[in-house]
């Protein structure tokens, strides 16, 4: 490995790094702009310029790769003089309009000018170019062609990742403008990265814009529920609401990106159909009541037609929208605790919906249908129970995150669950299948709650709680936990850490693998993965 | 003197076939192909110590060397004929009058570097030029000087011609593949260089239209003839483009090493209206310009004009009398600059537009004194810190100008108004 020393400090790099990673290594920041990981390098913004001894001219790091015996400089006084002009330069023409910027707190022109220049300005302000603001190009994107700053990520992002090269550059010099060709708006699936990686306000959000100042915002890592890839991003939330998801970076799953069904997905997670309270069918309509004395309920429910038709008459449907953790626990309480057979899964994708694309996307809109199967639940559930039902052997049926109506239809539905006494139904929202249900128990959706998600290619990630579920809502290990404790009166783990520990050790797909083990990027199932290198 | 670049001066219809092949045509690539292998060829050229005539004055020869003996993709040559630096022309007259010529250095090239393809990159305003090189093709095409098998000798060239869109900077070698491979015209990140990646990702020749009609006469008449013209290091003839306030400007064949007195008042006949010389840029507008004290010692070849305090460049030629405002001149230089930026650079960018705001206000008389050394650090800001050297193309005449002439930018200050009633005509001048 290269030996390169950057600002005194030594560090074996890895072949073939840039000097920005090589920094970054040694916990050193030099500024850029242009230069994104995932896209070509194009030198063009000269943020990172620093001094290489043995080359005469500062050299950019983006473009020089870690070579043995290079010494670096990244704080010599002719790297501060150049990034300060570069600031300048970069900012003769900005509008300077941070206080009405929906990127202001999150800018780089913003970070790098208090961090690197900080000096009074030497252009007369009556003189800036004057370009086109606030124009609507298409997929959500808003551009303000003042703020741009030319780094080219958003072109290099359209020609080079989704290869449809809407954006582009016209004309010259100063005179350069980011724009779309006439009538020919943006229109792909994954438009919303280009607001993302724009490293200043030049493309902002039309959805998030003027919602939210991005310093109140909290950020946590998830997962995308969306499809059964499962990108990991941010959940960016204020005071109990998701105001956007941002992907974060996995280089198992989704790289940099995230597709913008995904990003703008967030909104039916938090619905007006949100369940607050427990509910119990009662002469034909839903009436609410506490918490405690629903649990009570279902689990009197459960033992009457245990005792009355044994414990097959008991049985639960599990949704491929579950965490691994609430399949497992679920799975669990039915099997050994009542001692039932019919544990059945569910994966269901309504039609009219994208198909997988050579990028992100998966026709299968189910996060953790792979956590159905390795979990050996299956997803043929529907199937599999219909039959008990119609024999009278099946009476109660637990349902975990799966609106039956909307995926079968309600004739189908009807005929296949309506021999049914009683449907206990465990979800986020007031589904049709709720309106047809006994009792309904209402749960954390994702961003409420701690879990893991098992993707299409095994790999398992993590999702953690961003803030409280709704009204008396719980999270669902929490609800099966409560419900397993009425039933045997045993304390049960209702942390997702202490089920994926339980789970890890009972179930052979997960051995050997731990909640921590999955921060960051995820695990892959240990039988899935490829094997070490000799 | 022999004149051997400009020889249509003495040879009626020079542009013809027969008439080049009457005097001397293709013996050169003849030679190269039947006598001559590719090592032999670089060798050449390497002794000849030919450089450059685009403005970077790099040794041909050794340029050449660069490119992989062993390369799995096909090599590529260019010849450069985007010739738009500021008072250069003389591209244009060997493209119209010469073209065989420049056929035929493309054709020893190729031979010397493997190459079965060649480019002629025509600057987006030559429509007339690349008419008069196509013509020339077809004639070569027929007499079978280009195409599959040579002369019979079993080596193939195919030559394209492409006109590009009209920026200047697309004569920058990389911005000019970019652009020839119909893309915009960018200048590339170095590494990877041409010769080692350069058009459609092969290892790719650039040369200049000048540098490729100079090599079929190196190969034809030895490396020794050639490096008698001129100093050694930096020999033979040049094409000079002489323009501005003199008597005879115009186009003149002269060898490397003529000292720039006698280029301005023998051959250009002096200034005009019994004025004095003020200022003469030497190599284009890209260059800081030598006052009539420094010019005096000035000899025309690479070495010489660099050790003087600025480059040699197309020897493009600027004379400025006496009654020149040094800032409309600075500001006609910087709006060119300002023009033709790419946009692809920060410093650049920005720079170029700054500067030219700057030096208008001056001549607009609403500068201020701290505008002189704000116009000297922007461009000490712009300078070497881009992709390509059109910041630097601004920043030396900047850095030229202004401590050169500075009195007179002060006076622009004080008198909050341009002293030289005439300034206008200057901008007329150097632009046409």
């Amino acid at each position: 490995m290269p030996k390169v020393t950057i600002d005194g400090k030594e560090l074996d790099a890895p072949l073939g790094i840039n000097l920005i990673e090589a920094a970054e290594h040694l916990g050193v920041e030099i500024p850029h702009y242009c230069y994104h990981p995932g896209l070509s390098i194009p030198g063009n913004c000269r943020m990172c310029l620093v001094e290489v001894e043995k080359i005469p001219k500062l050299q950019i790091a983006c473009n020089t790769r870690v070579a043995d015996g290079m010494v670096v400089h990244t704080d010599s006084s002719r790297v501060k003089t150049a990034q300060q002009a570069v600031l300048e330069f970069l900012l003769i023409n900005h509008p300077i309009d941070c206080p009405v910027c929906d990127q202001a707190g999150e800018c780089k022109l913003q970070d790098y000018y208090m961090d690197y220049d900080d000096q009074s300005s030497r252009f007369e302000l009556g003189k800036k170019n004057h370009k086109g603001k606030a124009i609507y190009v298409g997929s959500d994107v808003m551009l303000d062609q003042e703020r741009c700053i030319l780094c080219a990520r958003c072109t290099r992002f359209f020609d080079e990742v989704t290869k449809t090269s809407e954006l582009a550059i016209f004309n010259r010099g100063e005179h350069c403008e980011i724009d779309i060709y006439p009538d020919r708006p943006i229109d792909n699936k994954y438009a919303g990265n280009v607001i993302d990686i724009c490293p200043v306000g030049a493309l902002t959000s039309k959805d998030f814009r003027f919602r939210m100042r991005v310093w109140y915002l909290h950020e946590t890592p998830s997962v995308c529920s969306g499809c059964e890839r499962g990108c990991a991003i941010d959940i960016d939330h204020h005071r109990g609401r998701i105001y956007r998801f941002k992907p974060r970076y996995n280089p198992e799953v989704n790289s940099y990106w995230m597709c913008d069904e995904g990003r703008y997905g967030f909104g039916v997670l938090q619905s007006e159909s949100r369940a607050t309270r427990p509910l119990y069918q009662s002469v034909n309509r839903l009436l609410p009541e506490p918490y405690p004395a629903a649990i009570r309920r279902a689990a009197a429910r459960i033992r009457e037609h245990g005792e009355a038709n044994g414990a097959n008459a008991i049985g639960a449907l599990i949704g491929a929208h579950s965490t691994n953790e609430e399949m497992f626990a679920l799975k669990r309480l039915v099997k050994e605790v009542i001692g039932s057979d019919h544990v059945g899964g569910l994966s269901f994708t309504p039609p009219g919906l994208s198909g997988d694309d050579k990028l992100l996307i998966r026709a299968n809109k189910n996060p953790n249908t792979r956590g159905l199967i390795a979990l050996g639940i299956g997803a043929d559930g529907v199937d599999r129970l219909t039959p008990p039902i119609a024999s009278g052997q099946l009476k109660l049926l637990i349902v975990l995150r799966c609106d039956l109506v909307r995926a079968l239809g309600e004739g189908e539905f009807l005929k296949r669950f309506g021999p049914l006494d009683y449907l206990l139904v465990l979800d986020t929202d007031l589904s049709e299948t709720v309106q047809m249900a006994n009792q309904m128990l209402p749960i954390a959706a994702y961003q409420e709650l701690d879990g893991s998600f098992t993707n299409f290619q095994a790999h398992v990630q993590r999702l953690t709680k961003a803030f409280d579920p709704p009204g008396e809502s719980l999270t669902a290990i929490e609800v099966i936990g409560r419900l397993g404790h009425a039933l045997d009166d045993i304390d049960r783990s209702k942390t997702a850490d202490a089920v994926f520990a339980d789970l890890a050790a009972s179930e052979p797909a997960f051995a050997g693998m731990s909640f921590a083990g999955l921060s960051d990027h995820g695990a892959k199932l240990p039988l899935e993965r490829s094997p070490e290198p000799a | 003197m022999e004149r051997y670049l400009s020889r249509w001066l003495d040879i009626k219809d020079l542009h013809k076939l027969d008439v080049y092949e009457a005097h001397d045509g293709y013996r050169a690539a003849r030679k190269a192909l039947f006598d001559m292998t590719p090592e032999a060829i670089i060798n050449e050229m390497k002794s000849s110590n030919l450089r450059g005539r685009g403005g970077a004055a790099f040794a041909t020869g050794v340029k050449w060397s660069f490119i992989p003996k062993d390369s799995k993709k096909p090599v590529y040559v260019c010849c450069n004929a985007d010739e738009s630096e500021t008072g250069s022309f003389a591209n244009r007259y060997e493209l119209e009058f010469d073209p065989h010529g420049i056929i035929e250095g493309i054709l020893i090239t190729c031979r010397a570097v493997n190459a079965h393809t060649a480019y002629i990159y025509f600057r987006g305003e030559f429509t007339g030029q690349k008419r008069c090189v196509d013509e020339a093709l077809a004639e070569a095409r027929a007499k079978g000087y280009i195409g599959k098998n040579i002369m019979g000798s079993g080596f193939d060239v195919e030559v394209w011609t492409h006109r590009g869109a009209g920026a200047y900077v697309c004569g920058e070698e990389t911005a000019l593949l970019e652009s020839l491979e119909g893309k915009r015209g960018y200048p590339r990140n170095r590494p990877p260089f041409p010769a080692i990646q350069g058009a459609f990702g092969g290892p790719t020749v650039v040369n200049n239209v000048e540098t490729m009609a100079n090599v079929p006469w190196i190969i034809r008449k030895g490396p020794d003839w050639f490096k008698a013209i001129g100093p050694e290091k930096s020999p033979g003839n040049k094409l000079f483009c002489l323009s501005g306030h003199l008597n005879k400007p115009g186009l003149y064949e002269l060898p490397m090493g003529t000292p720039l007195n006698e280029v301005i008042y023998d051959i250009g006949g002096g200034i005009p209206g019994g004025k004095k010389l003020k200022a003469v840029i030497p190599g284009g507008g890209s260059f800081p310009p030598f006052t009539a004290e420094e010019a005096a010692k000035v000899i025309m070849d690479f070495d010489s004009v660099r050790a003087a305090g600025s480059q040699m460049g197309t020897a493009g030629i600027m004379v400025m009398d006496d009654d020149t405002c040094m800032v409309g001149a600075l500001l006609n230089v910087a709006h060119f600059f300002r023009h033709e930026s790419c946009g692809q650079c920060t410093p650049c960018r920005e720079g170029t537009g700054w500067i030219e705001k700057m030096l208008a206000d001056i001549e607009a008389g609403c500068g201020k004194m701290e505008d002189l050394d704000k116009l000297i650090s922007v461009a000490s800001n712009m300078e070497g810190n881009t992709i390509c050297v059109l910041a630097d193309s601004l920043a030396m005449p900047v850095k030229g100008f202004i401590p050169k002439f500075k009195d007179e930018f002060i006076e622009h200050i004080k008198q909050q108004r341009c002293p030289f009633q005439a300034s206008s005509q200057l901008q007329s001048a150097a632009a046409g």
